[in-house]
Formats: structure tokens, C-alpha cells, sequence
């Protein structure tokens, strides 16, 4: 087992490295140039000789790989200072003097993505990290809430399907599942704000807390449970959907299995069958769909969090694409990946567990 | 079961013709012609393609309107307005001629990106799972790296890099999309290349080539059929959630049903703009159920496991 996920861990690694280079092309394709935004000053004309000695410096002029990997390991190893006068004495991949000037660099600062340097956020001056962390706890309730209700609902509604299979409610519940996914999410979480928000008056808008008498840490939950309603019942109706879905299919290849027709012709109960031989086997498969939904939801959340001005993770990358905030798009596209193979890893290190025909 | 009691039996009757059993392909569209949902859904596409192919024909021809004319004296009129059959939008135009307009680019987009995504899908999965090696490792850790990152702020982050026309989105949406198409025929291939019918081929000489698209092809012809339906109503709902967000097809561009449904969002708050939510959601929601219904339709009239 442990042999398994060490295997399994290491296998990750080729997978975040290229997640690196996907986010470091974002950030090449970038418009603008921060050189030009860094060296700019209003009250007088910079010549192209600074802004040009600025961009040396900086290290616009280094090829391609040397900048990606500044930009993943750092730069303190590729120009460093052993004596401690504030110049460099020594340096690796990049030249000691960049900007020609005779005098030598200062020594480098960068750490890198990969010990958690994502620079600063150029709009809210900030460590991306800072930002994202401060906004997760509110993506994290959500998505909580969206994967109880979701499954709480969805797995009764597939085995019951299941086991009525070709009836009425097989069918309705297969009825619900296609139109839950092809209406839009956006649309129904307007229809609801009209229709509870704006009509009837009884759940708020928008937002996570009343915004009068607001209080830094958040109140507990069950004093603002009606700002996570709506928003939770959209977003759920797609896991529903699909739940409802994987559970039937689950359950009725495990009805017409061996071991359950061996049960049954012993003389066993439907309901015994049904619940303590059929529907604990049909679980496997779906414990494998939990870690990947919980990370997708993580980063899939932005159009309900738009809709619902729900202040977490999704709607910060969805400001900081529309300001440009380059430094928390790639760590927040970093991070959302990261944790998608860190649920695909969990997937895979749950079902070893629960299913012992798995070999490892 | 002895010879001579079959002799005794088939003695003085005719010799039996051989029953021809129907291919795979009759069976299918035996199955479809019977399920009275996928055929109401099927019915319901072709009359909104039909729409939108004769968009220019139908608006201008018969209603006498057309999808750009602005007047601002003729805003945000009710449906049912003389000359305008479905009301006009917030700058007085012609909510009908928009709406078929729209068809246009959302089922164009969502069919085209779809096909594209397809194509790219089955030749990289045939390739891959015909030839394994390195090529299979390398394409796999590809894709696993690509579905790493999550779909919509990939997209949101291109189009904010990107702000595409119709043309350049069909192309991002292809070329994020193809990777379940990829690995669900590279699965097939897998299987079927050790089959008795491409060992005969390629004991026959058969190139490589030849063994992919004579003979493995066919054989998954069914599967990717299921996934386009499936997957053109994904990508209309993708384009109108970007559309929502602020990153699809802007409106001076090109009307989509994506771009008016969130277009209208902006101004419902007024009740005598709600015609200009109702109907682009009602075109989505339509073109999106029946798509979904024809993919799992098909799901079951292509499933050997279902015989009759």
C-alpha cells in the first residue's frame, strides 16, 4: 500500500511540471510589458536606454528557459552574494554584469513558484498566496455544502432509480438528470434570485453576510445559513445530476453481479440484498468521482460565485483576469491544478483501499 | 444429437433460407425509430438548425426585420408589438431576427468546435492506442496535464489573452476539448487492435494506415457519433457561461445565444425586459436538452447489450 501511493506520488510529478510550463506560457503570451509599467513615471520622459537597462536587469534578455526557470526555482542560486556588500560576486546561467554598466547586479531575490514565490499581485500589492488563502475559507463552505446536498440527494435518488429501473420514477429522475445539465447554471441562479430574492423576498441576493453590522471573522454558519440557499442548490443540481446518474448505473451492475444472485437465491430479503450486498459494493466506484469533484468544484465555482457575489477563490481569478493581475491568475490556476491532481491522487489512493480485488 | 434425426426432420421441407441478422447499423436506427423521445428531440434540432440556416429568408423575407437596425424610439417593446413579433431588445432592435441570428453563431460554434475537437480526438486516440510506445506515455501525460487545469478559467485566461472572434473561439474550445474524446477511442483502439479481424488484415499486408482507417474506424464510428451530440450541447453551455462571465463572443461582434441571455441578465431588473432573458435561455435550455437527449438515445440504440 504504501509502495502504491509512493508510486502513485511520484507519477504526480511529472504532471505538475507540466502544469509549470502551461502557466509559465500564460504568462509569456501576457499582454503588456511590466518593464515599461515599472520604469513609467508621469512627471518625466524615460529614455529607451533606462527602460532597456532596466529590462536587462530584470532579466527580459535571458533566453526563454533560463527565465522560465527564474521564474519556477528563483533566482537567489543564479546570482548570488557571499561577501554581503549588496553586489554579486558570483553567478550561474545569467551573466554577473546584465545591464552593461560595469558594475555588478544585486544579488538575486526570487525564490520561485516552487518555494512559494508567486511575486506580488500588481493590483492589490499582495502575496497571491495571502489573497488566495483569504479567500478560500468561503469556496471551501460552499463547495461543502454543494457535495452534503449533492450527495445526500443524489446517491438515494440513483439507487432508487436503480432498483425501480424502467418505471415512472426511473424515468423521471433520467428526465431531471438531462435538463439539471442542460439548463444553464447562470439562468436558473437568476430565475431563483427573481423568484425567492426578488419576489417572494425570503433569501438574500448575494453575498456570504449581511453587510450591515459586518464582523471581520465571519459569524458561524448557522447565523447567515440563508446566504449559502441558492447558491448551494444550483451549483448541487449538477452534482444530483450526475450522482444520480453513476449511482444508478453502479447499483444495477452490481444487482445483476454474481454474489447478489447468490444472495438472493440463498433467500435473502430484496432489502437485504438490495442495501447491505448491492448498494455497499455499488459505493466503490463512487468514492473514486469524490476527490475530483471536490477539487473541480473548487475551480469550476467562478459562474456561481458570479451569480451569487460569493467572495471566494472563483471570483477572485475572474478579477484578476479582468485587471490583468497576472501574479494571482497563474497562482491561482497553479493551485486550482495542483489540487485537481491532488483529488485524481486521492481517487485513485481510495479506491485501493476500498476495493481489495485492486491489485497494487 | 445424432446426424440421422436432423435428416429425418429436414426431410421433404424445403432448404431453409438463411436469415440475414440485421447489422449493427439497422438494429440502431430500428432503436431510434422507436424511441419516441430522442425522435420528438431530433425533430426539435432539425427545426431549429432549419431556423437558423434560413435566418436571412425568414427575417427579412417574411416579417420584413432585420437583427441590426437600432431605433432608439422603439425600445424594449412587449411581445406581440406590430412588425416585431417577439418585442425588440434594449437599442430598439428585432428580438426574433437576433434570436435566429444567434442560432446561427451558437449551433455553429458548438457544432463546429465539436467536430474539430472530434477529429483531433480520434486521430491523436487511434494513433496513440494503435502504435502505444513513447507516443502513448508522451500524449498521456499531456492530456493528464491539460485536464489538470480546471476548464473554465483555462478558457477564461485564453480569451482574456485572446478576445476572440466566432472563428478563434470554435478553435480554443477544439483544442481544449479534445482530450475525452482522445482517450475514450485510444481505449477502443486498444482493444480492438489485438482482434482477430486486424490480425487477419495485417497478416494480409495491410499498412498501418489502412488497419486505422478501414478497419478500426468503423468500429468506433458509433461511439463518436454519441459524443458529438454530447458534446455540441456542452460546448453551447460553455460558450454561454464564458459569454456570461464577460470573455465569449462580445456583442458587436456577432448576436449568440450565450451573449443575449447575459446581455438581458444586465437589464431584468426592468419587467419590460424580461422577453430578453426568457427566450435566449429557452433557445440554450431547448438546443442543450435535445442534444442530450438524442446523445443518450443513441447511447442505447448502439448498445449490443440491449438487444431485442
Amino acid at each position: 500500500m504504501t509502495k502504491f501511493i509512493i508510486r502513485r506520488l511520484l507519477q504526480a510529478i511529472p504532471t505538475l511540471f507540466g502544469i509549470t510550463i502551461l502557466t509559465y506560457l500564460i504568462l509569456v503570451a501576457a499582454p503588456g510589458d511590466p518593464v515599461t509599467i515599472l520604469t513609467f513615471d508621469p512627471n518625466q520622459f524615460n529614455s529607451r536606454e533606462l527602460v532597456e537597462r532596466v529590462g536587462a536587469r530584470l532579466g527580459v534578455n535571458d533566453p526563454l528557459p533560463v527565465q522560465y526557470l527564474r521564474w519556477l526555482l528563483g533566482d537567489d542560486w543564479m546570482r548570488w552574494d557571499s561577501d554581503g556588500d549588496g553586489l554579486a560576486d558570483g553567478s550561474f546561467l545569467i551573466p554577473l554584469d546584465a545591464d552593461g554598466d560595469g558594475e555588478p547586479e544585486p544579488p538575486g531575490e526570487r525564490r520561485g513558484i516552487i518555494r512559494g514565490d508567486f511575486g506580488t499581485s500588481f493590483v492589490y500589492n499582495r502575496d497571491p498566496l495571502e489573497l488566495i488563502g483569504a479567500r478560500l475559507p468561503a469556496t471551501l463552505e460552499l463547495n461543502v455544502a454543494v457535495l452534503v446536498v449533492g450527495l445526500t440527494l443524489g446517491i438515494p435518488l440513483g439507487v432508487y432509480a436503480a432498483i425501480k429501473r424502467g418505471g415512472w420514477f426511473d424515468n423521471s429522475t433520467r428526465l431531471f438528470a438531462v435538463i439539471g445539465n442542460a439548463v444553464p447554471d447562470f439562468w436558473m441562479g437568476f430565475v431563483m434570485i427573481i423568484i425567492f430574492g426578488a419576489i417572494l423576498g425570503i433569501l438574500p441576493l448575494g453575498g456570504r453576510n449581511d453587510p450591515i453590522g459586518f464582523r471581520d471573522p465571519y459569524p458561524p454558519i448557522w447565523e447567515r445559513w440563508n446566504y449559502l440557499v441558492m447558491p448551494t442548490l444550483v451549483s448541487a443540481l449538477g452534482v444530483i445530476a450526475g450522482y444520480s446518474r453513476y449511482m444508478r448505473t453502479s447499483m444495477l451492475e452490481t444487482i445483476n453481479s454474481d454474489f447478489v444472485r447468490t444472495a438472493r437465491a440463498k433467500g435473502l430479503t430484496n432489502t437485504t440484498v438490495w442495501f447491505k450486498h448491492a448498494f455497499r459494493n455499488s459505493m466503490i466506484p463512487l468514492a473514486t468521482f469524490l476527490g475530483p469533484t471536490l477539487f473541480s468544484l473548487l475551480g469550476g465555482s467562478v459562474v456561481i460565485e458570479r451569480i451569487f457575489s460569493w467572495p471566494g477563490v472563483g471570483l477572485l481569478l475572474l478579477e484578476a483576469v479582468n485587471n490583468q493581475d497576472f501574479p494571482v491568475v497563474m497562482a491561482s490556476t497553479f493551485i486550482f491544478s495542483t489540487l485537481t491532481i491532488f483529488g485524481y491522487l486521492m481517487s485513485d489512493i481510495l479506491y485501493a483501499i476500498f476495493d481489495p480485488r485492486i491489485r497494487y | 444429437m445424432s446426424t440421422q434425426s436432423s435428416t429425418v426432420i429436414n426431410l421433404g421441407t424445403a432448404p431453409q433460407q438463411p436469415v440475414r441478422s440485421k447489422s449493427l447499423w439497422e438494429k440502431a436506427l430500428y432503436r431510434i425509430r422507436q424511441d419516441r423521445l430522442t425522435m420528438i428531440a431530433l425533430t426539435i434540432l432539425v427545426v431549429l438548425t432549419l431556423l437558423a440556416i434560413f435566418a436571412p429568408t425568414i427575417s427579412s423575407g417574411i416579417f420584413g426585420v432585420n437583427h441590426y437596425t437600432v431605433n432608439a424610439r422603439n425600445t424594449y417593446q412587449p411581445i406581440g408589438t406590430p412588425g416585431h413579433v417577439l418585442g425588440t431588445d434594449e437599442l430598439g432592435r428585432d428580438h426574433m431576427a437576433r434570436l435566429l441570428y444567434a442560432g446561427r453563431v451558437s449551433l455553429g460554434i458548438g457544432f463546429s468546435a465539436a467536430v474539430l475537437s472530434l477529429a483531433i480526438g480520434i486521430i491523436l486516440g487511434m494513433l496513440t492506442g494503435y502504435f502505444g510506445g513513447w507516443f502513448d506515455d508522451f500524449m498521456i501525460w499531456f492530456i493528464t496535464t491539460l485536464n489538470s487545469i480546471p476548464g473554465i478559467p483555462l478558457l477564461l485566461i485564453i480569451n482574456a489573452l485572446l478576445s476572440p472572434s466566432p472563428v478563434t473561439l470554435v478553435f480554443v474550445l477544439a483544442i481544449l476539448g479534445w482530450t475525452g474524446t482522445m482517450r475514450l477511442v485510444r481505449g477502443e483502439t486498444f482493444a480492438l487492435r489485438e482482434r482477430e479481424f486486424v490480425v487477419a488484415a495485417r497478416a494480409l499486408g495491410a499498412s498501418s494506415l489502412r488497419i486505422m482507417f478501414i478497419h478500426i474506424l468503423p468500429n468506433i464510428i458509433s461511439l463518436v457519433i454519441i459524443t458529438l451530440a454530447i458534446s455540441i450541447g456542452a460546448l453551447i453551455l460553455t460558450e454561454s457561461a464564458l459569454s456570461y462571465l464577460g470573455f465569449g463572443i462580445s456583442t458587436s461582434e456577432a448576436p449568440s445565444w450565450g451573449n443575449m441571455l447575459s446581455g438581458g441578465l444586465e437589464l431584468v431588473r426592468s419587467t419590460s425586459s424580461r422577453h430578453l432573458v426568457i427566450f435566449p435561455g429557452m433557445m440554450i435550455a431547448t438546443t442543450v436538452l435535445c442534444l442530450y437527449i438524442i446523445g443518450d438515445g443513441l447511447r442505447d440504440a448502439f448498445d449490443p447489450k440491449l438487444s431485442d
